[in-house]
């Protein structure tokens, strides 16, 4: 199988703070990959390396082809975005969202149109596509947002807990959305503080104070560390 | 292109969706123009005079028509003691009185000359100091008449002429000043806002994340402001030559450019204080006081710069009002061209240059 990402001794270091000590992991092409650990263990430095938002201090960093650290414009125009923080402009219409986006990543006018045609249709909201972002529900919003981040058939998308703060059935319609997505050859890199979605992945690392504790499918983590649950394993190599 | 042009459009619909904010946009300068063009005046115009006139002859009945006619004073009252000067100055029935010794139609043709006494109201210093000097050029210019009459001794003539405002109108200074103002205020702050809004929603991070280049964000984000403070400088400009009377002595095409010019350094400024701040209270409390009062206090358009202490005249000269304003009233009251004021231009060009080196500078940091 390809290698989507490939991480190598990546570093980096804030002063004397060492957020990702010497990382080395790669995502294979096609599969959900679950990116776990507590607060503050260093998910989220790793994960703006890897969209090319933060140089590594040492370390190679190979994302769709390319190295973040030489080439990241070929890696940013590769990949989708989607954070629990933004969830589209609010006071935008959907279809304003999706053109604005759309146009960035260098859609032509005719490929936005039809895909956001074939998108809201999906969701069924193709006759709702003109109200403000600010009107639909979060749960809404987040579903909007994560097609807007893969209307552009990026190969990798990146999701930062995409799923915090919405209600268990709109997380479970959202994880469906990502299979679909999954099915159409997008790799999904996805972080989340929710265990049972990291049940959802293929492969989960969990990483604690900076560094990389277990990598593997989550029904081979709870075997090798004799738990029940993603959550009981959680506990177990966060409290280490 | 057509990325920055989405970029632009989407910005543009941000402003124009805000319709509070649009209101305040466009309503603020013309508000403040109007205040400060009818507030911020040092010229007198009717004010309350008392006369105590002991000589009742013809010499000061004609003192006081003068005085009347001047159009600065309005006689209030006339007394015929002290006492009762005291109750109007008590009472704020007059800002001035006039004393006029008696028999001054003889002593004025003495060569000792005739003796008034003004007395003012210096609980306000300022407005007292202006009364006095005001009425004492009346009072001279009348003793001048008198005088040539009889015996044309030759008193040297002092022939004073003020050169580009004749009428010493104060909003030829206010209107300058309010436009360096105004305009600051809204390119940097509305800037800083709508960047600090970004970085607080996290969209700016998802900007950052695509194809976008940081300089395309930076340059979408303010090109809907440079022509909104565009369109506030002209509005500004009409208000100014319609209600204040405000001439265009020079070429309008430097006017124009100058306050490009100090649109996009303001802008510069914004962009500055958008990578300093990451809220957009901090981004609102940075532009206000950093700006606002400084501009207000130390750019010269209330206080004059020449009686501040030393220190402050060395802060005034890292403020860039200051030379926006001096450019404004070469070009519009004097006339002058580029030969005249290149030197302001100069300044406000480094610092344009500066403002965004030093955004560029901070956010390498950040990425780093």
């Amino acid at each position: 199988m390809d290698k989507i990402i490939e991480v190598n001794n990546l570093v980096k270091k804030f002063g004397s703070f060492v957020a990702n000590d010497n990382l080395t992991f790669h995502v294979e092409k096609g599969e959900i990959f679950g990116f776990l650990g507590a607060n503050g263990a260093g998910k989220t430095t790793a994960m703006k390396i890897l969209c090319g938002l933060s140089k590594p201090t040492s370390g190679r960093v190979m994302v769709a082809g390319n190295d973040v650290a030489l080439n990241p414009e070929k890696v940013k125009s590769s990949i989708g975005y989607m954070s629990q923080k933004f969830s589209l402009y609010d006071d935008l219409s959907v279809v304003e969202n999706l053109r604005l986006f759309g146009t960035i990543y260098r859609l032509s006018r005719r490929q936005i149109q039809d895909r956001t045609r074939q998108t809201l249709s999906r969701l069924n909201l193709y006759a709702e596509r003109n109200r403000l972002i600010n009107t639909f529900s979060l749960g809404w919003k987040q579903k909007l947002a994560f097609s807007s981040a893969i209307l552009h058939r990026p190969r990798l998308v990146f999701l930062d807990e995409p799923t915090s703060g919405v209600d268990p059935v709109t997380r479970r319609q959202f994880w469906e959305m990502i299979y679909e997505a999954v099915a159409d050859g997008i790799t999904v890199f996805v972080t989340t503080h929710y265990m049972d979605e990291a049940e959802y992945c293929n492969r989960v690392t969990m990483m604690v104070d900076g560094k990389i504790e277990a990598l593997d499918s989550p029904s081979a983590l709870k075997q090798q560390y004799g738990v029940e649950t993603m959550n009981d394993l959680f506990v177990k190599l966060a409290r280490k | 292109m057509k990325t920055f042009i989405a970029f632009v459009y989407k910005e543009t619909l941000h402003i124009l969706r805000d319709y509070r904010t649009i209101m305040v946009l466009f309503l603020m300068p013309v508000a403040q123009i109007l205040i400060f063009g009818f507030v911020v005046t040092t010229e007198v115009k009717n004010a309350s005079i008392g006369i105590w006139d002991q000589s009742k002859d013809n010499a000061s009945l004609q003192l006081i028509q003068k005085i009347e006619s001047s159009g600065y004073f309005n006689v209030e009252n006339y007394f015929i003691n002290k006492q009762q000067i005291d109750a109007a100055f008590k009472s704020r029935e007059i800002a001035l009185a006039l004393v006029i010794e008696s028999d001054m139609g003889a002593k004025i043709m003495q060569p000792g000359g005739a003796s008034v006494q003004l007395l003012a109201d210096a609980s306000d210093a300022n407005t007292a100091q202006i009364l006095v000097n005001y009425c004492s050029a009346v009072i001279s210019d009348f003793e001048f008449q008198q005088r040539l009459l009889p015996n044309n001794k030759s008193i040297p003539q002092v022939e004073v002429r003020m050169l580009y405002n004749p009428y010493l109108k104060g909003v030829y200074m206010t209107i300058p000043g309010t436009m360096a103002m105004v305009l600051i205020l809204i390119s940097a702050m509305m800037t800083s806002l709508s960047i600090t809004r970004e970085k607080e929603k996290g969209s700016l991070e998802v900007l950052l994340i695509s194809p976008l280049q940081p300089h395309q964000i930076i340059l979408g984000k303010v090109a809907p402001y440079v022509v909104l403070s565009m369109i506030n400088a002209v509005s500004i400009v009409v208000m100014g030559i319609f209600v204040f009377d405000m001439p265009v002595v020079g070429s309008w095409f430097w006017l124009f450019f100058i306050n490009l010019l100090y649109i996009l350094l303001s802008l510069g400024l914004g962009i500055f204080i958008s990578t300093l701040a990451n809220s957009q209270m901090v981004a609102m409390f940075a532009s206000m006081f950093g700006l606002l009062l400084p501009t207000i206090l130390l750019s010269g358009f209330i206080f004059p710069i020449e009686n501040m202490p030393v220190p402050l005249q060395v802060l005034s000269h890292l403020l860039p009002p200051r030379y926006y304003v001096e450019a404004v009233k070469i070009v519009m009251i004097r006339g002058g061209g580029f030969l005249y004021m290149w030197q302001e231009m100069l300044v406000m060009t480094v610092f344009l240059v500066l403002f965004l080196g030093l955004s560029i500078k901070k956010f390498e940091i950040r990425m780093k």
